[in-house]
């Protein structure tokens, strides 16, 4: 297609035909609309970059992603702690999550009756449904609380008393820690990771699933030794999708998370997140490098989410093509 | 059989997990509404619609303002979000069916999909609060406008999709031009899909507070001036929320409650939407 | 006509308007150089369509091979042929509806009124309004009966209510339908039968008052009762219209046509007035196929 005539569809030379004045002005509306998606990004990437600029020049950008300072008053600022603070929330996210999810599409897919199967399919999609401030609201009055009082002293006493791992299980029992902002974070991604995972488990054509049983596999083994090798790429893009979703979060998180620039080994521990930085100090910054350096941890954000979720959809994508192939 | 039994004992335990991630799942959203409704509902009067939003220390409010600023914030947002939205995913569908560009716009558009929307507050803060001098409603308006386009994009294009080819060429066998075909035939075989789409984009913007922060940012004062900061339930909940006056936490459970329906209702809609006509 | 005289003279040694002489190519299923005209016992002399030398590509896949042809006016000519011998690939490029996809093209001729449509430039839309089409299922659009029907005669001409009316009317008597939809004109298209939905599309396609009906194994997916229908309404529009209609049922060629086109692996093999082609073909591939020994 050559660059004056963006609205052409058929390609097709020596046939080719001319076009209405109608076709040719609502194709090109139409056009401009869907390139206007593409400047959308550029734009966003662009103006991130030109606001992180002052940050960037005068901390290096090695500098200002490897200090763990964050000091306004003597203008210091590091990225390190907010960075650690949104992998790690999220990393505990994708460790609850992922199983969680497996066993929910494993449940839908194969174990529920066809009566439960759109009840209980339709629940777990509104947990995506519920607006994140929602879930903030909710974790910062009932769970943080809760975790508080009965989870989180059961894990120092357990998980707490091991060697090598201990130390991660301590902290004050306020309920307001890295921990429980990826626990709240897990129950908001399994929707979107448990409904890719129907998704391309219902891709497994019906024949193999039948033959796997027919040698005498239990449910279990047909799932585990057929279905989840053949849908494998699809599962880990749905994993990198709620892993995007994690790595973004902004509201549930900054409700929970404790917002403290420190960094700890103690899970337990207030800490924060890119988001949550952001979202707190963003309206009272003041200084150039303040609000650049806040920018510039919108654009590491604006990074590494892009980089997660191109890559589920470049694997989601490998998916459905192997299933066209299939069918 | 030894071997057998193991097996078995495998399987049971497994798919009783199974089981049981589900009731975890069910259970923290049977946890979250009971909550959500028990508090919601004790708070929900009358002063919430006809007072404004109280200051600090003060007895009596409610969040007319902030209900006014949301419908205002969204309608905006959806104004301007929708029709380019629609636009590109008829032009994925139809015009740009087998461009090359189609593919990036595609690729793109799933990722912004899925975007921190937080980042997208700070670029219209950037490129429309920083111009400005001052936030604004308008820009607020924007910030959902571009979560808004992504949304619509998508389900367009997949609506328009399902609609069969013989339906295009039969109305190109009647000698109509491509735009004419796709308005009057195409769009409106796939009309309830679309709709759908943006009633679903609604729903995503109503809970929005990321964007909102630094773009709308907020207004104790009622106000229609799309100019000036505008409030609006998601950042007022947060502020009540985070703040120490218990009248203000009763204020954001019964925010927090008028959101959730208005979502919970436009996703019953949209199933209604969707449901196949006879 | 002096069209068809200029077409004979341009290409000559395609346009061999001979009778029955290319039997013995077409027996042998295989084209020696240029063979144009197949077997024919008639000379068509005054075609609507006269078709020279096409060859269609979906792609790379080389789908119709050095087609020549002449469509009579105001006949019927039916394409015949077992699935996948390109009667539908042929009759789609009538109009060339397979403009709308990328990859597929035409070379060649197809002259319209001595015109060729293949051309570039041509404009597909009045192309489109001139040579019809209906389709193999029924396509009703989302909208009313009324507005199905209007919806072509909106595209090309300004009428009043009461003309539009009138030819709403004209067009579902046309098709024979009338009777039955007459009340409830403002009802959505979908609601009718598999039969009056296929009806509305005839309605809808003759509304636009073309030159050419193509129809596309039109009665396929109906049963028994409305494909009689169907049979009868091209044996009334032919009066007032060419039409060239592609059905896998030979017996249906065989009820409605006067002339038929036997298409096997994308070739033509036999062209012939159709009691001709039924009773007496002259290829062996063409008498296989009518007694049911393959296809």
């Amino acid at each position: 297609m050559n660059a004056e005539s963006p609205i052409v569809t058929a390609d097709t030379p020596g046939n080719s035909q001319k076009r209405s004045l109608g076709d040719r002005l609502f194709g090109g509306l139409t056009w401009f609309s869907a390139v206007a998606v593409l400047l959308v990004l550029g734009a966003i990437i662009l103006m991130l970059f030109m606001g992180a600029r002052p940050a960037f020049e005068k901390y290096g950008f090695w500098g200002f992603i490897t200090s763990a300072q964050w000091n306004p008053v003597t203008e210091m600022f590091g990225a390190l702690s907010p960075i650690v603070g949104t992998l790690v929330s999220s990393l505990i996210a994708i460790l609850i999550g992922v199983p969680v999810s497996f066993g929910i599409a494993l449940f839908i897919t194969e174990l529920a009756p066809p009566w439960l199967k759109r009840p209980v399919g339709t629940a777990i999609e509104l947990l995506a449904a519920i607006p994140s401030i929602i879930y903030g609201m909710w974790g910062l009055f009932v769970f943080a609380p809760f975790f508080a009082d009965y989870i989180q002293p059961i894990l120092t006493d357990t998980l707490g008393e091991l060697p090598l791992i201990g130390p991660l299980f301590q902290g004050p029992p306020l309920g307001i820690s890295v921990f429980t902002a990826g626990i709240i974070l897990a129950v908001m991604i399994i929707p979107f990771i448990a409904s890719v995972m129907r998704d391309v488990f219902e891709t497994v054509p019906a024949e193999l699933r039948e033959s796997a049983f027919g040698v005498g596999s239990t449910t279990w083994e047909v799932v585990w030794n057929v279905v989840l090798p053949l849908t494998r790429v699809g599962v880990v893009g749905g994993i990198m999708l709620g892993l995007g979703r994690a790595l973004g979060e902004t509201m549930a998180v900054t409700f929970v998370i404790g917002n403290a620039h420190k960094l700890h080994w103690a899970l337990f521990e207030p800490g924060n997140s890119i988001a949550s930085t952001i979202a707190n100090e963003f309206t009272e910054a003041d200084g150039e490098v303040y609000t650049a350096a806040l920018i510039g941890l919108g654009l590491i954000l604006f990074i590494i989410t892009f980089i997660v979720l191109a890559l589920a959809k470049l694997m989601l994508l490998h998916m459905s093509r192997q299933a066209g192939r299939q069918t | 059989m030894n071997i057998y039994t193991r097996r078995k004992v495998v399987n049971v335990f497994n798919l009783g997990a199974s089981v049981c991630t589900t009731l975890f799942g069910l259970f923290f959203l049977f946890w979250l509404l009971w909550v959500l409704f028990a508090q919601g509902f004790t708070h929900l009067n009358w002063d919430l619609f006809t007072l404004d939003m109280p200051g600090p220390g003060a007895e009596a409010g409610g969040l007319r303002n902030a209900i006014v600023g949301s419908l205002m914030l969204t309608a905006v947002g959806v104004l301007i979000g929708a029709p380019l939205g629609v636009l590109a995913g008829i032009y994925l569908a139809e015009f740009g069916r087998y461009a090359w560009i189609s593919h990036p716009v595609r690729f793109i558009n799933d990722v912004l999909l899925s975007a921190p929307s937080i980042v997208i507050g700070v670029f219209v803060y950037e490129v429309m609060v920083v111009p400005m001098g001052n936030f604004s409603g308008w820009s607020g308006g924007v910030a959902l406008a571009i979560i808004v386009i992504p949304v619509v994009v998508r389900t367009t294009e997949d609506m328009m999709r399902l609609v069969p080819d013989t339906l295009r060429e039969a109305a190109a066998a009647l000698g109509a031009p491509q735009w004419r075909v796709v308005t009057s035939v195409v769009l409106r075989a796939a009309l309830s899909g679309v709709m759908t789409g943006i009633l679903l984009a609604i729903a995503r913007i109503a809970g929005e507070t990321a964007p909102l922060l630094f773009t709308a940012l907020n207004n104790q004062f009622f106000t229609l001036n799309m100019d000036k900061p505008m409030a609006n339930l998601p950042v007022t909940i947060f502020n009540f929320a985070m703040g120490p006056y218990d009248n203000w936490h009763d204020l954001a459970w019964a925010g927090s409650l008028l959101i959730t329906l208005t979502v919970l209702t436009l996703n019953i809609l949209t199933r209604i939407f969707l449901r196949p006509k006879q | 006509m002096t069209a068809s005289e200029s077409i004979n003279s341009t290409s000559s040694e395609r346009a061999t308007p001979g009778i029955g002489i290319n039997v013995t190519q077409a027996l042998a299923g295989e084209h020696k150089g240029s063979t144009g005209q197949v077997a024919g016992v008639e000379d068509i002399t005054d075609p609507k369509i006269a078709i020279k030398g096409l060859d269609f590509y979906y792609g790379r896949f080389h789908a119709l091979h050095d087609i020549s042809l002449r469509i009579p006016k105001q006949q019927v000519t039916a394409f015949i042929g077992p699935s996948g011998c390109g009667k539908s690939t042929l009759l789609r490029t009538f109009n060339r509806i397979y403009d709308l996809y990328p990859g597929q093209r035409a070379t060649g001729e197809i002259l319209l009124d001595g015109r060729n449509i293949l051309e570039r430039g041509e404009d597909l839309n009045l192309l489109r309004a001139k040579v019809g089409m209906v389709f193999q299922k029924p396509t009703p659009f989302p909208m009313s009966i009324y507005d199905n029907i209007a919806y072509g005669v909106r595209l090309y001409e300004r009428l009043s209510k009461g003309d539009m009316d009138a030819r709403v009317e004209w067009a579902l008597r046309k098709s024979a339908l009338w009777d039955e939809v007459k009340d409830i004109l403002r009802q959505s298209g979908k609601a009718l039968s598999g039969g009056q939905q296929q009806r509305l599309c005839i309605a809808r396609a003759v509304a636009v008052k073309p030159e050419v009906l193509l129809l596309d194994e039109p009665a396929s997916a109906l049963d028994p009762i409305s494909t009689l229908k169907i049979e009868e309404l091209v044996a009334e529009l032919k009066d007032s219209y060419t039409i060239a209609i592609v059905t896998h049922n030979m017996q249906q060629a065989a009820r409605v046509s006067d002339y038929t086109a036997f298409m096997y692996l994308g070739k033509l093999i036999e062209f012939n007035a159709t009691e001709t082609l039924f009773t007496n073909p002259a290829s062996k591939q063409t008498e296989d196929y009518i007694t049911g020994r393959f296809g």
